[in-house]
């Protein structure tokens, strides 16, 4: 039997043999080449250390127009669109705002349902709808009217699908600002976030098999980035090498919950390294920043066909939509702060050093369009809402025997109960 | 489609006296009851059910070049070998893995079926389609509708194995069709057969509806028809009446058509209990009116599924059938089904609704 002390002592031993042991065994030298399914050649390290997100470097945002409206001298082949191009964007900056103010008051007193604004967001949207190519399909969220109606629709079409009456597209099934458009190559708009990215990834994925000269654009929020439908979307797009612009409007605030509280990471454009995509974080108040963006991120996604993440710093300066009043959550000052930078001012004061636009222009065209929205306005208000009977048209392609015996059914009841229900 | 129907109609009748020809499995709860030859549809080849899928799937390929078939492994020829060969066949571009994720799947079979292309997704199991819920009802199912028919999805399938396999317990299990029948704008379908499953996907294939495909996976290997070797297809939305009877009818989809019909043997047989039994076929859209046809003869009905019964589509079934048949009813509408609990390991045996469960019923509303 050994004693206590010879245990201690025999152990003591063993410990100390163990480590001269290994210490004999260390190599010295500790880089191999690494075979691992996946990842590019890799070596080893022998230095245990915790990587540490690099968040004190955050990636810089591209800008050409500071806040007088002076292009910097720094910019180097930068893409000046054409004099007319720059009139018919800040054209319908302007609109998209008139609009905006007029559908938002409308809201207020009762005549729509529902309306979100674009305010703040301007530059983002018609920038990026000017670099693109008309038969570029665009996934939108639903603050993307911009791109819409640069592409040509008509302030009396956004109206129609706000009142739901006869003449709207969607034929009256959906809340207001769910546009749509297919002659425009912009797909109708849903409520459930983010489950347009997967799709514009498919999308992509039959323009690029089809050899056609398209490419898909989808816009998103900062919000809308922490679904898992974001990460589904950005893998694929990535593994299936897809021919897709990623637009992240980072407006600092998904409803009530700011961007600290959305992620910890350099925003949503440090996540497209992890995926292996490609990134540009652009100032999204800038508009010949972001319409430069686009078109260079256009030729890259062409070009390579791969995907393209970029991310539009910006701030959404009204309300999230007529359901709430922000002021509830952040404060009256950070707006004021953040309509100094108004989009549209700092595109204005540029036309108007490069006397592409002054005053009197002003003046006359928001008198204009004001009375030109107003008209379609009212226009829009008067007219009937769809045939009840459309409520059971395109379900599916054809309607099935369910659903007639369903619309016979209500009939059956209106004819009973007609005047329990408003004509309008 | 028409002359596929009426094809079709002369398989179904003929399949009255196809008892004698089923193979016994003692490594199964049902017997399989292959279908007839039907000499109209041209020559035909001995498939199992995961062949069958994959003629399906190779017509589809080569006679539309903007087609493409999609999923986890499918580009090796997939866990259930049903996409063996075609990625040598029409290249990697046209049938791909994609990452592990459901819900991107879907969602990316959207987006093709938006821009044109005919897209058809597989999900490994129908039990890990749920993280598609939501693009599947929120989005798929309500693309059309909510566009005005702008826009639409119809050329979207999303194929995916189901229902029991004998030790397959709660994750490789699961018969959810329940779930997606409530999503009004999908067609669901469930074929019994090698040969219905080669019709019947051709279908899905070329409506111009999204469609969830679910492929009874217990049948892979097991069930073998004689399958036309060429493109066919069978109607959906219409249940199929395998068998004529008098007193009862007895209603299912998928395994279960099997476990029915020899029930229905059994009862002829041993009680001289006349039953009438319908494949559904079709879960959304279903053909309501075969049912009621046949309840309204018979004057009892029985409808029996793999899933669970509270919410199962046996609920919608009989719900349907005391509203249309309420006069001719002349006892309960009975449901024999899984119980309320998830899909067990061990004690799958006592869990599946399986031929003698089925009888009990019979007998007990035939004497009620």
């Amino acid at each position: 039997m050994f004693s206590a002390e010879i245990m201690l002592k025999r152990l003591i031993n063993i410990k100390l043999f163990k480590k001269q042991y290994m210490l004999s065994s260390t190599i010295s030298a500790n880089i191999e080449d690494a075979v691992l399914q996946g990842i590019n050649k890799v070596n080893y390290t022998s230095s245990l250390d915790i990587n540490e997100p690099s968040l004190n470097s955050p990636v810089p945002i591209f800008k050409i127009l500071n806040d007088a409206g002076d292009i910097s001298s720094n910019c180097k082949s930068i893409i000046i669109p054409e004099n007319d191009e720059l009139i018919k964007m800040y054209k319908s900056m302007v609109l998209l705002s008139i609009m905006d103010k007029m559908l938002y008051e409308s809201q207020r007193q009762g005549r729509i349902s529902f309306y979100m604004t674009n305010e703040g967001e301007e530059a983002a949207q018609i920038g990026s709808a000017a670099g693109l190519h008309f038969n570029d399909l665009v996934y939108g969220q639903y603050r993307e009217a911009g791109v819409l109606l640069f592409r040509g629709f008509k302030p009396e079409q956004f109206m129609n699908q706000c009142f739901g009456n006869v003449d709207d597209l969607g034929k009256g099934k959906q809340m207001p600002v769910h546009y749509g458009s297919k002659n425009l190559n912009f797909v109708t708009l849903s409520s459930p976030l983010t489950t347009q990215l997967p799709q514009a990834v498919g999308s992509a994925y039959s323009f690029k098999t089809l050899k056609t000269d398209r490419c898909t654009i989808v816009y998103f929020g900062e919000g809308a980035a922490s679904e898992g439908d974001a990460h589904a979307a950005f893998n694929f797009a990535s593994t299936l090498d897809c021919p897709i612009i990623f637009f992240c409007r980072n407006n600092g605030y998904a409803i009530s919950t700011p961007a600290n509280e959305q992620y910890r990471g350099d925003g949503i454009v440090s996540q497209g390294p992890g995926y292996g995509i490609a990134t540009i974080r652009v100032d999204g108040n800038d508009i010949l920043a972001v319409y430069n963006a686009i078109i260079k991120a256009r030729e890259y996604v062409m070009t390579n066909t791969r995907p393209l993440l970029l991310e539009a710093m910006t701030y959404r300066r009204g309300h999230h939509s007529t359901s709430e009043d922000s002021t509830a959550y952040r404060s009256k000052d950070e707006i004021e702060q953040w309509s100094n930078k108004n989009p549209i001012t700092r595109f204005k004061k540029l036309l108007e050093k490069n006397n592409l636009w002054n005053d009197q222009n002003e003046v006359e065209y928001v008198n204009e369009t004001k009375k030109q929205l107003m008209q379609s306005f009212t226009i829009a208000s008067k007219k009937n809402k769809p045939n009840w009977k459309e409520m059971f048209n395109d379900v599916y392609h054809e309607i099935p025997d369910n659903l007639l015996k369903q619309m016979n059914s209500l009939e059956d009841h209106l004819s009973k109960y007609s005047d329990r229900y408003s004509k309008e | 489609m028409h002359a596929a129907i009426n094809k079709y109609s002369s398989v179904c009748n003929a399949t009255k006296n196809i008892l004698c020809g089923c193979i016994k499995r003692h490594s199964s709860h049902f017997v399989y009851h292959p279908e007839r030859i039907s000499n109209e549809l041209g020559k035909t080849s001995k498939k199992n059910m995961y062949q069958a899928i994959n003629s399906a799937m190779d017509l589809v390929l080569s006679k539309d070049p903007n087609s493409v078939v999609f999923g986890e492994d499918v580009g090796f020829g997939g866990v259930f070998r049903c996409t063996s060969g075609l990625r040598e066949r029409y290249g990697k571009d046209r049938v791909f893995n994609t990452p592990l994720c459901e819900q991107g799947i879907v969602g990316f079979g959207i987006g093709l079926a938006v821009a044109g292309t005919t897209a058809i997704a597989e999900i490994q199991f129908a039990d890990y389609m749920f993280p598609a819920l939501d693009q599947l009802v929120n989005e798929a199912a309500k693309y059309r509708y909510r566009s005005g028919n702008l826009f639409d999805c119809g050329k979207l399938t999303v194929r995916t194995p189901c229902s029991a396999v004998g030790h397959g317990a709660l994750y490789h299990s699961q018969s959810p069709e329940s779930f997606y029948a409530h999503a009004p704008g999908l067609k669901i379908v469930m074929p019994r057969s090698a040969q219905t499953a080669k019709g019947l996907l051709l279908s899905c294939v070329r409506d111009p509806n999204p469609c969830i495909f679910f492929e009874p996976k217990i049948m892979y290997r097991l069930a073998v028809d004689d399958v036309p070797d060429d493109d066919y297809e069978l109607p959906l939305g219409k249940a199929d009446v395998l068998i004529e009877g008098r007193d009862i009818t007895l209603i299912g989809w998928g395994t279960q058509v099997h476990v029915l019909l020899e029930v229905a043997e059994i009862a002829d047989k041993d009680f001289g209990i006349s039953c009438e039994v319908i494949d559904l076929v079709t879960i959304l859209p279903w053909d309501k009116q075969t049912v009621s046809n046949s309840v309204k003869k018979t004057g009892r009905a029985i409808v029996s599924h793999e899933a669970p019964l509270t919410g199962g589509f046996g609920a919608e079934i009989s719900a349907s059938i005391q509203e249309d048949c309420f006069l001719h009813l002349e006892s309960p509408i009975r449901r024999v089904t899984g119980y309320d609990t998830p899909f067990p390991h061990v004690f799958e045996k006592f869990y599946l609704p399986n031929k003698w469960k089925c009888l009990q019923a019979i007998k007990e509303l035939v004497n009620y």
